[in-house]
């Protein structure tokens, strides 16, 4: 079943309110539950908050700092009991917290190794609302990369063959080992793939973009402000706070309503017109097959979107929708019934690296996840 | 001795061409391997590459999409659609360390019950050459209890 779409009630309309663009729209997951209300929740006055990162960049701890002086506001409401980036804590104050004493999570980073596995469920006992903040954890981000190889090819590269790697004993890592004196000495296991927060634990919401904008968080505020001081039920279960438009609808480029390429190319390999709609001069831009919410910034500086935001609502991949957009668009000039399949294959051709291109952000989130080891072709 | 394998095999017909000559297939008594399950959609066009990829994540060993020949679309120009995505859909495929013969496009009319009958011999036959699709092994349980071997 395709999720169902909604939009939650007066969300819009306070955003607004406080002046915010974006907007309120939710996706509700099959299975969501109805919206979350206080009341079910036996809270203290002041909510609490922790902030775990996993196989992240550290650009989302960035990107809370960016909530600027509304920090202090949220003080007001809220108390941050563990946040490694911002105050001293160790993890074992996290892990001796009772379970659900925490009111909300935000986990950022994808699940790499078991550490981050370990983190993440740590995290999911201890908060009662867990947000996967940023895209690595709503899809993999940029560590899925790491998808479109093996756990195995990476380390040979690292440990082995990259130019300035000096090795000769060929020592890798290992998981646990001990040394002359006796200790025993561990490093978390570094998995054979990249997961979402999602694959490993249970999710309240999901918090898109790389890193998450200051709009998107003003959100996030009003949202958990309104919920404990006026009791404004949050969300249902599974919502990406975000919009449910897509990327192009936030976009101010312009655009004719029928785009036709007959070339794709390279930013630097052509004079760019700074007004005028990316896919439109041959540049493949994932605005069609992307969620709306981020206001756009990319395309507003002349840098195409990369689709850090996901996919739009009810679609189940971003990829797949792009691949459709793009193989639709390109123009034939000869009669289309006279190319051979061949031909059209090579005509696809020009885009170089479709799974890379496509799936920049959300590889682990794909329906096939990670690339595999087939019969080799002939 | 190891079981024999039997292929999961998943044929999108569209319902004016490829499914009328599944049918005549039938009709005619031609002989076809069973392991094939038809999908019907109205047009090729229908066919998301999503739909190919979630067939594959399930477990699928080979997909085969059936449509009207190239000008002979019911719906005018459904079948180009279908073959300029195909085509990209392929060389992503490829990137996914799928050998590319486990997903074939095929043009079959209403009245060519013996091609159908002949293309998905062929196809069957090749993907038990090919033998189990890799992604059947690693991804056909839920991903989010990722019981995958993780480490390791
Ligand atoms: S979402 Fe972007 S900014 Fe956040 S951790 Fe991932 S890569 Fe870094
Ligand atoms: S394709 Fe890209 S540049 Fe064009 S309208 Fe959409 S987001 Fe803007
Ligand atoms: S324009 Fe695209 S790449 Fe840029 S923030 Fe928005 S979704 Fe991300």
């Amino acid at each position: 079943m395709p999720p169902v779409t909604g939009v939650y009630p007066d969300a819009a309309g306070d955003a607004m309110e406080n002046g915010m663009t974006g907007s309120g729209y939710f996706r509700i997951t099959p299975g969501g539950r109805d919206y979350i209300y206080r009341e079910e929740y036996d809270m203290a006055e002041k909510i609490t908050i922790a902030l775990k990162r996993g196989a992240s960049c550290v650009g989302c701890d960035i990107a809370v700092v960016n909530f600027n002086e509304h920090l202090f506001t949220l003080l007001t409401y809220a108390d941050i009991v563990f946040a490694p980036t911002l105050l001293d804590v160790k993890y074992e104050d996290l892990k001796n917290l009772p379970d659900g004493s925490v009111t909300i999570g935000f986990y950022h980073g994808a699940v790499r190794n078991s550490d981050n596995e370990e983190m993440a469920k740590v995290m999911r006992d201890k908060c009662r609302f867990l947000i996967a903040y940023g895209a690595c954890a709503h899809m993999g981000g940029i560590p899925g990369l790491a998808n479109a190889t093996t756990r195995k090819k990476i380390l040979e590269q690292v440990y082995k063959k990259t130019v300035s790697t000096v090795n000769p004993e060929g020592t890798m890592p290992m998981e646990t080992y001990t040394d002359e004196a006796g200790h025993d000495l561990t490093l978390p296991a570094f998995y054979d793939r990249v997961f979402a927060l999602d694959d490993v634990v249970d999710v309240d919401y999901y918090v898109p973009a790389c890193p998450p904008t200051h709009d998107i968080n003003m959100q996030i505020l009003s949202l958990v402000r309104e919920f404990v001081e006026k009791g404004k039920p949050l969300p249902p279960k599974g919502s990406v706070i975000a919009s449910v438009k897509t990327l192009c609808d936030e976009c101010g480029r312009t655009r004719s309503r029928t785009i036709s390429v007959a070339r794709f190319r390279r930013l630097q390999d052509l004079k760019l017109d700074e007004d005028k709609c990316f896919l439109e001069q041959g540049i493949v831009c994932l605005g069609p097959a992307t969620r709306a919410g981020c206001g756009a910034p990319c395309t507003a500086v002349n840098v195409p979107c990369r689709g850090c935001m996901g996919p739009t609502s009810g679609v189940m991949e971003q990829g797949a929708s792009m691949l459709s957009a793009i193989a639709s668009i390109i123009s034939i000039s000869d009669d289309e019934d006279k190319l051979s399949e061949e031909q059209i294959e090579r005509l696809m051709d020009q885009i170089i690296d479709p799974l890379g291109c496509f799936y920049r952000f959300s590889l682990p989130k794909s329906q096939l996840g990670r690339v595999v080891e087939d019969v080799k072709e002939e | 001795m190891s079981e024999p394998f039997i292929p999961k095999i998943i044929v999108f017909c569209c319902n004016w061409c490829a499914y009328a000559g599944a049918d005549l297939a039938g009709v005619s008594r031609l002989q076809i391997k069973p392991h094939f399950r038809i999908i019907r959609t109205l047009c090729s066009a229908r066919v998301d590459p999503e739909f190919i990829m979630y067939a594959f994540r399930k477990g699928a060993d080979g997909v085969m999409v059936a449509g009207c020949h190239p000008g002979d679309c019911h719906y005018i120009g459904g079948n180009y659609r279908t073959r300029r995505r195909m085509a990209l859909l392929k060389s992503m495929l490829k990137q996914f360390g799928l050998n590319t013969d486990r997903f074939r496009l095929e043009w079959v009319s209403a009245s060519e019950g013996e091609k159908f009958a002949r293309v998905v011999n062929d196809f069957i036959d090749r993907i038990v050459e090919l033998g189990p699709s890799p992604f059947g092994k690693i991804n056909n349980r839920d991903r989010r209890r990722k019981d995958e071997p993780i480490s390791g």
